[in-house]
Formats: structure tokens, C-alpha cells, sequence
């Protein structure tokens, strides 16, 4: 079982309490304030944004092979295989390169702390043991958020565009996002015009970069043998320049001497 | 204690660098990142990484080009040149690590990735090759010291591991100037095609080799100026033909991936991405044309220019992938504070100051008294002062 959440825009009714709830797991702070920022951030790990009448959901979501794992030199996330993207916060030194990389801007940094860290959601990975749904899925009066099975809510979403002819668009986000996403959206109207990027290639993204570094261990050794061997056949060549006098020396016609 | 006192001009904007980076510094662990840039969670990397590292490691790349041409190459001629440029190395990756001090959350955790591996992260391994890179040239540095100080034994054994040292020195900035470009390479969706390609470690790495010769006519000019020492002409000549084909090389390669990748249609788009990619393309492309001329390459001046020229384009192509590119094609904006640029100006202030200072206390422009490195038979190069005499009189 790979624990995943379902958030269809059309049932979302903007009232937030996933963000209440949300914070209060966290043990941040939530008033008016915080709740008006429509935006992921140390303030708040998920966010109901709002389009007209429409709204969407903002959070990480929990890539199935997420590019924050990939990129992390000290390996600070964790892809998990019950499905939630963890983050050790003991082990980041804080680069960022995470955030440049996610595709959905989901990290959030703590810019004003001495001792930063990242914030982001875990899909309430301490409440998968237990069997309990993510408390933004627990809080939602309106079923729009739901937490299961990555491969229920498939079928779920794949259900309710059956049976709404016309409610929804031809589109399940997230079911190939960059490779796949632990999070999956349905929408009324075209993703791109609710807030969410419908240019995102469908490969996962560490392979770009794999596709680079599977060389490394080539390149060293091909080079290490090459500068070795250009190493000891130019300096063969000098000795045997040296041994046949000056005349010989036609190569080394920069050198006055 | 007044000789401390700054005198020159030069000295009184150094000494005022040094004092608001001081303050800054302060800002920056007191404070936070967040008082002390303009970076956000939309953008997270700014000049810091844009500058003071992508263009600082390649600033340094003088050092891997010169080892490799003589030692690995033995084109003995430019062997004047090695130390310069390896102090220069040095020195820059010195720079790159304090920036980075400034740039982590964290600075006190730099060390976490030399314990706590993840393989698949270019960052991982850039950490690494910075890390056993910068080892590599305090080795590859330090017979300047021990000759300094007579210390005889210790240069020995350091010359016996020097080829080792100098291959690995290759293949380690080899790796990490081409993962540069790399680190780009998961951010299809947030850098703009003019500068995104899947070419982009190869591009990194070329340039880079293009900055390491014109590094090296740059300083020499410079040095020449300020210790009456410079490098022969017909070098510096020999330089810029080399430099010219390796330009030639890399607009090639760049303007064929950009056409390839149908990247040209971008340029009809309004907006100041275009300039920033033209200002880049012209100052890359002038010094190459420019030097393929005979008539230039005799003029040591001409030389230096197309020099500094194709040195500017290569930190406009950095600053456009780290923050152009960046920034249209996610729609984000981002100046950095003027705390940023204090960091970034006075840490290039240092860098120059620890130059003159180094090589006014060591031997770096001097022939080598001790006898010669790695199996090579140095023939004394006679000592000519009329190099770039034109330019700059020697004092």
C-alpha cells in the first residue's frame, strides 16, 4: 500500500480547515493573517489557493521519484515505501538545492531563523503507521481532500469522471507528472488555469541528471589512462629530442634558447 | 601603527570593503539569510551561487589548464605560468568555500557530505571534487613554501607524488567545472531554453578551459604591471591562438544545440532576456574573431582585451543560467541586496590582496632554485622585460 491523497477542485469550498489542521500538527500558528498568504511556506505546509469561483491545493507532492531525494548531497530526503517524502533535518546543511529543483516549489525555507531548516509536508507519516488518514484529508468537511491507496484513488478519480460527464477535465494531475506524483488532483477546468504547471515533462527528473553522472566512473578511468599515457609519450618524445641534439626540435618552436 | 593605515586609493576601498563585509557578516549569522539577501523559497539561489561560485570555480580553472600543459603535456614554455596560475586556483577555491560559508544554511554542516553520501546528487559530487580539488592544489602549491623555507626532505617526497597529483587535479576539475552545468540539468520546467540543454556540462567545461587561458594572460598582463615579471610574448601569443580555437570550439557547439533544440525562436520574445543573451553571445564572439586576426595577436594590448572581453562573457553566460534564465522561465524576479554585493565585491577584493600579498613573500614568478619536478629537464628560460613592455613599464 502506497499512501497517497486525492484532492478534487471541485468539491474543494476554500474554507482552509486543511490548513488549520495542518498547522496544528505542526504546532505552528494560524490566524487570519497566515490563512489571507496564499502561498507554501514556513508559515503553513499546505495551501488552498483561490481562482474565482475555483480553488487548488498547494503542498508537496510526494513525487514517486522525486527530485529533492535525487539532489540532496547529504541525503537528507527519503522517498519512503509507504509513499510519503520524508525530510531529515538533522542531516541538511542547508544548500537548497532541493528547492531549486522541485518542480512544484513545494520546500520552504526558514530565511529568518539562525539555525534554518526546510519545511515541507510529510503526508503525516508518524499517522500512516497508525492507519489514520492525513489530517488535512481527516479535516476537510467536504471530502475534497481524501488520503488511501495510490492505486484506490486512481481508480476513485478515474470513478467520479465516469460517472460526472462534462464535471471534469480529461485529466488525473499527477498521475504522470514527472514520473508520477503521491498526490493526484481532479479539476473542473484545465489545470493550467487553477495554478498548476501543465509543462512539467512526464520523465522523472533525476534521470536528466543520471544520464551525466552514470559516466563519472568511465571518465576517470579513460582519463586517468589518457593524461597518464600523454604524460609518458610527450616526455619520450623530449628524450628522444634531447638525445638527437637541437636539431631535432623542430616541435618546440616557442622555446628560445 | 600607522603604516596599517590605508594610503592609496586602492587600499582605502579595500579597507572600506572589508568593513561593511565585517558588518554584513554579522547581519548574515546574527540575522539570517533572510535580513541579509533577497533570496526567497521562489529563489533560492542568488548571486552568491550565481557569482562568488559558478564563476569563481571557473575563474580558477587557470590552475587544472596550466598543470595539465606542463606537466601532463610537458609544453615546458609555460612553465613560468604554472605557479601564478595555481596560486590563482588556490586562492579562488579558497574564495568559493567562504562564499559557500555565507551561501549554506548551515555553513558549520559542510562537512556532512563527506560522511553522509548520496551518489546521485551532482552536488554530492561537486562537494567532493571541491573538497579533494582544493587538497590537491595546497599540494600541488606547497614546494613553493617548503622552498621558501629550504625544507628539503618534505619537497622530495611531494615531488615524487606530483604526476599522481597532477592527473588527479585534472580529472578532478574535469568533473566538477562540467557539474556545474549539471547541477542545471533537473530544471528542465525552470530554466529558460536559451540557456537550458542537455549539453550544458560539456558547455561548462569548455568555457572553463577557454577562462583558464585567459586567466593566465590576464594575471600576466596584471603582474606585469605590478612586479616588473611577465610572461614572454610569444607565450601570451601562443595563448591567444589557443584560446581563439577553444572559443571557436565553444560557439560552435552552443549556437548548433541552441538551433538543434529550436532555442532561436525564444530570441523573438520581448523582454531583457534577449539583450542579457546578446551581451553574452558579442563578448564571447568578438575576442574570438578578433584573435584569429594575425595583426591582433601581435598587439599585447589587443591580447589583453579580447582576454578580459571573452572573461566577461563567460561570467554573463554563469549569471544568466544561475539567475536570467532562471527567472523568466519561472517567472520570478530577484536583485540581490546590497549586502549580497558587499559579500561578492569584497571577497574578490581579498582574493586580489592575497595575491600580491602571496606573491610578494614567495617565489612564484622567480625560476625555481630547487632542482626541477617530475622528471622534466628545465632549461632556464632567459629572462626577457620587454614582453609587454608597450603596455606597461616595467618599474
Amino acid at each position: 500500500m502506497a499512501r497517497a491523497i486525492l484532492y478534487d477542485s471541485t468539491r474543494c469550498v476554500g474554507c482552509r480547515e486543511c490548513e488549520k489542521a495542518c498547522s496544528s500538527r505542526w504546532g505552528l500558528p494560524y490566524d487570519e493573517l497566515i490563512a489571507a498568504e496564499e502561498k507554501v511556506s514556513v508559515k503553513k505546509l499546505v495551501t488552498i489557493r483561490t481562482h474565482g469561483e475555483r480553488f487548488s491545493r498547494k503542498s508537496c507532492m510526494h513525487c514517486q521519484d522525486p527530485a529533492c531525494v535525487s539532489v540532496c548531497p547529504v541525503g537528507a530526503f527519503t522517498k519512503t515505501a509507504a509513499g510519503p517524502v520524508v525530510y531529515d533535518g538533522t542531516k541538511c546543511m542547508g544548500c537548497r538545492y532541493c528547492m531549486a529543483a522541485c518542480p512544484f516549489q513545494a520546500p520552504a525555507y526558514d530565511w529568518n531563523s539562525r539555525l534554518p531548516k526546510v519545511s515541507k509536508c510529510d503526508l503525516c507519516s508518524d499517522r500512516a503507521a497508525a492507519g489514520k488518514p492525513t489530517r488535512c484529508s481527516e479535516s476537510c468537511p467536504a471530502e475534497a481532500t481524501i488520503t488511501g491507496d495510490r492505486d484506490d484513488l486512481v481508480r476513485e478519480a478515474r470513478k467520479r469522471m465516469a460517472e460526472n460527464p462534462g464535471q471534469y477535465v480529461d485529466k488525473i494531475y499527477g498521475l504522470q507528472e514527472v514520473g508520477g506524483t503521491s498526490v493526484l488532483m481532479l479539476s473542473g477546468v484545465p489545470f493550467d488555469q487553477i495554478g498548476y504547471r501543465t509543462d512539467l515533462p512526464v520523465r522523472a527528473l533525476p534521470g536528466y541528471t543520471w544520464d551525466v553522472l552514470k559516466h563519472i566512473p568511465d571518465t576517470v578511468t579513460v582519463g586517468s589512462v589518457m593524461l597518464s599515457g600523454i604524460y609518458w609519450l610527450t616526455a619520450r618524445r623530449q628524450k628522444v629530442a634531447e638525445a638527437e641534439g637541437d636539431g631535432a626540435r623542430g616541435f618546440r618552436k616557442g622555446v628560445r634558447s | 601603527m600607522t603604516r596599517f593605515l590605508p594610503k592609496t586609493f586602492w587600499q582605502l576601498v579595500f579597507a572600506a570593503l572589508m568593513a561593511a563585509s565585517a558588518y554584513v557578516t554579522f547581519v548574515r549569522f546574527y540575522h539570517g539569510l533572510g535580513s541579509s539577501t533577497n533570496l526567497n523559497d521562489q529563489f533560492p539561489w542568488g548571486l552568491w551561487i550565481g557569482f562568488d561560485v559558478l564563476c569563481g570555480v571557473g575563474l580558477a580553472a587557470g590552475g587544472f589548464t596550466l598543470a595539465a600543459t606542463v606537466h601532463i603535456f610537458h609544453l615546458e614554455r609555460f612553465k613560468p605560468i604554472v605557479r601564478p596560475a595555481i596560486l590563482t586556483a588556490f586562492i579562488g577555491y579558497l574564495l568559493v568555500i567562504v562564499a559557500l560559508m555565507f551561501d549554506l544554511g548551515q555553513p558549520w554542516r559542510i562537512w556532512h557530505p563527506l560522511i553522509m553520501w548520496n551518489p546521485r546528487s551532482v552536488m554530492f559530487e561537486v562537494g567532493w571534487c571541491v573538497t579533494l580539488y582544493t587538497t590537491v592544489l595546497a599540494l600541488e602549491f606547497a614546494p613553493v613554501v617548503l622552498e621558501r623555507f629550504g625544507l628539503r626532505k618534505p619537497l622530495r617526497i611531494l615531488k615524487s607524488v606530483m604526476l599522481p597529483l597532477v592527473i588527479a587535479g585534472v580529472l578532478l576539475s574535469t568533473l566538477h567545472q562540467s557539474s556545474l552545468g549539471s547541477l542545471y540539468l533537473i530544471m528542465p520546467h525552470k530554466l529558460s531554453p536559451l540557456w537550458y540543454s542537455p549539453l550544458l556540462p560539456i558547455l561548462f567545461y569548455i568555457s572553463a578551459i577557454g577562462v583558464g587561458l585567459a586567466m593566465t594572460i590576464f594575471e600576466s598582463y596584471h603582474s606585469s604591471r605590478a612586479f616588473g615579471r611577465q610572461l614572454e610574448f610569444p607565450l601570451v601569443k601562443r595563448l591567444s591562438e589557443v584560446l581563439a580555437v577553444v572559443l571557436a570550439f565553444y560557439l560552435a557547439l552552443r549556437l548548433v544545440d541552441m538551433k538543434s533544440r529550436g532555442a532561436f525562436q525564444l530570441l523573438e520574445s520581448p523582454g531583457i532576456e534577449r539583450w542579457l543573451f546578446g551581451l553574452e553571445m558579442v563578448l564571447m564572439a568578438l575576442p574570438m574573431l578578433l584573435l584569429f586576426r594575425e595583426k591582433i595577436r601581435n598587439q599585447p594590448r589587443a591580447i589583453y582585451w579580447c582576454s578580459v572581453s571573452y572573461l566577461m562573457g563567460f561570467m554573463a553566460h554563469r549569471m544568466n543560467v544561475a539567475i536570467t534564465g532562471i527567472e523568466s522561465a519561472s517567472g520570478v524576479r530577484y536583485t540581490p541586496k546590497w549586502m549580497e554585493v558587499v559579500i561578492t565585491l569584497g571577497l574578490i577584493a581579498l582574493g586580489f590582496a592575497v595575491f600580491r600579498w602571496v606573491t610578494a613573500l614567495l617565489p612564484i614568478f622567480s625560476d625555481e632554485e630547487e632542482r626541477p619536478s617530475i622528471a622534466i629537464k628545465v632549461k632556464p628560460m632567459p629572462v626577457r622585460n620587454d614582453a609587454f613592455q608597450t603596455v606597461a613599464p616595467v618599474r
